[in-house]
């Protein structure tokens, strides 16, 4: 198989689209490009829709936390979107909860979600400026 | 040999045997308003026939093959009886009462009357048995299927807003139940595409670990999906029953009511209502 599940650069996101029924190395491979591809566009949000995915496995599992979690480190949002309840339910009953992976219910959400939390960022920045002028100009 | 001589008396005596059967069974008090005479007579014609070929060709064991067809008629009879509400007692009637016009008849024969009444009793007490064994079978499979309508109407999910589901708990929570509350739960949050979903345990009596655990599964499966899960009407036993339990209900929110759940909800979604007032 040298198949590879396509990562696609919109803007400052990354949307990944799984289409197919995801096996370990298929995984592995996908936490590798994803990785280089973050770094190389200085992507600040990825967007992994599983609604496709019907059958997972606790690696399965573990990965897409991984991938998370090396995410958050390279400064990039992850947010899962379109989970099977099929899906859910064996998760949460292998004890994945996924814990700090955000998730909505399908690609709109999950695109309006990763627009206000990487705006607010910005924002939260721009306000930052504007304190310290204005501390600055209360200071003169 | 026994066998034989009985296959031979029911053969020779079937007119005279249906009749006297029929009038045995009419005497031992079936609602005619539930069986007509019509339909007596045609299940007992169908069954004396049924009997005769399989006594004359399987023996008397009623496990062989060649009693297959009374059988099916005994097992479709008992459905139809169970079905229509008849008492257990009137199904059995139907095969014990041939006894008597039967036993009259051995009587009258000559040979060896004991053994004849010995093989045709056991017989027809494992019939009777097997009618009731029937009987049971289909009243039991009415109940299941009541369990099983029942299990489906009692976990309705509501949609109290777009984007926000409720589900009312009602009666006692066990796992079986609560798994088929997460699967619909879950499916209609993908069907409606709902952020919010409202469990109200209102109705719900006693909650222990495990229906705890499961309602923390079926939270966390929903956020997984993307929803989020809010519990309301908790009451104050049950309260104190899940802390005293030491169950960690983590970052779920709880509210008091349905209603304070469902104001939650809408400011989530950023909805405000607003009275509408008459005067201004």
């Amino acid at each position: 198989m040298t198949a590879k599940i396509p990562i696609l650069k919109m803007g400052d996101y990354l949307l990944i689209s799984i289409q197919v029924d995801m096996h370990d190395q298929l995984a592995l491979d996908l936490q590798e490009d994803l990785t280089e591809q973050i770094v190389r566009h200085s992507a600040k949000g990825v967007l992994i829709d599983i609604s496709a995915l019907e059958i997972v496995d606790s690696f399965i599992g573990r990965t897409l936390s991984h991938i998370a979690s090396v995410a958050r480190i390279l400064d990039a949002k992850v947010i899962v979107v379109g989970m099977q309840p099929a899906v859910a339910i064996t998760l949460v009953e292998l004890g994945l909860s996924l814990d700090g992976i955000a998730t909505a219910l399908n690609v709109e959400k999950g695109m309006a979600w990763l627009q206000r939390n990487v705006n607010e960022g910005l924002r939260v920045e721009a306000e930052r400026d504007d304190d310290r002028d204005a501390a600055a100009e209360t200071g003169d | 040999m026994t066998v034989t001589v009985l296959a031979e008396l029911l053969q020779q005596n079937e007119t005279a045997l249906l009749d006297r059967w029929i009038a045995v069974q009419r005497a031992a008090g079936i609602d005619p308003n539930r069986l007509d005479d019509r339909s007596i007579t045609d299940n007992a014609r169908d069954l004396l026939h049924a009997l005769v070929r399989a006594i004359s060709e399987g023996g008397d064991d009623i496990e062989h093959p060649q009693w297959r067809p009374v059988k099916q008629l005994l097992e479709r009879l008992s459905h139809v009886h169970s079905q229509q509400g008849f008492p257990p007692t009137e199904t059995a009637t139907f095969v014990l009462s041939l006894k008597e016009p039967l036993f009259r008849l051995i009587q009258k024969s000559d040979g060896n009357t004991i053994e004849l009444l010995w093989a045709c009793t056991r017989l027809f007490d494992q019939l009777g048995l097997f009618t009731m064994q029937a009987y049971m079978a289909s009243r039991e499979q009415v109940i299941r299927e009541q369990q099983e309508s029942m299990l489906e109407l009692s976990t309705p999910v509501v949609q109290l807003w777009k984007g926000v589901l409720a589900v009312p708990l009602i009666g006692s929570l066990d796992s079986n139940r609560t798994q088929v509350v997460m699967e619909a739960l879950l499916q209609k949050i993908v069907d409606t595409e709902s952020d919010i979903a409202i469990i109200d345990i209102t109705g719900v009596p006693t909650v222990d670990t495990m229906v705890a655990q499961h309602l923390l599964k079926t939270i966390t499966a929903a956020k997984l999906m993307g929803a989020k899960c809010i519990i309301s009407g908790i009451r104050p036993q049950i309260a104190a029953t899940i802390v005293h339990l030491g169950v960690e209900l983590g970052d779920v929110v709880t509210k008091a009511s349905l209603a304070d759940a469902f104001q939650l909800a809408l400011r989530e979604l950023n909805v405000r209502l607003v009275a509408n007032r008459l005067g201004a």
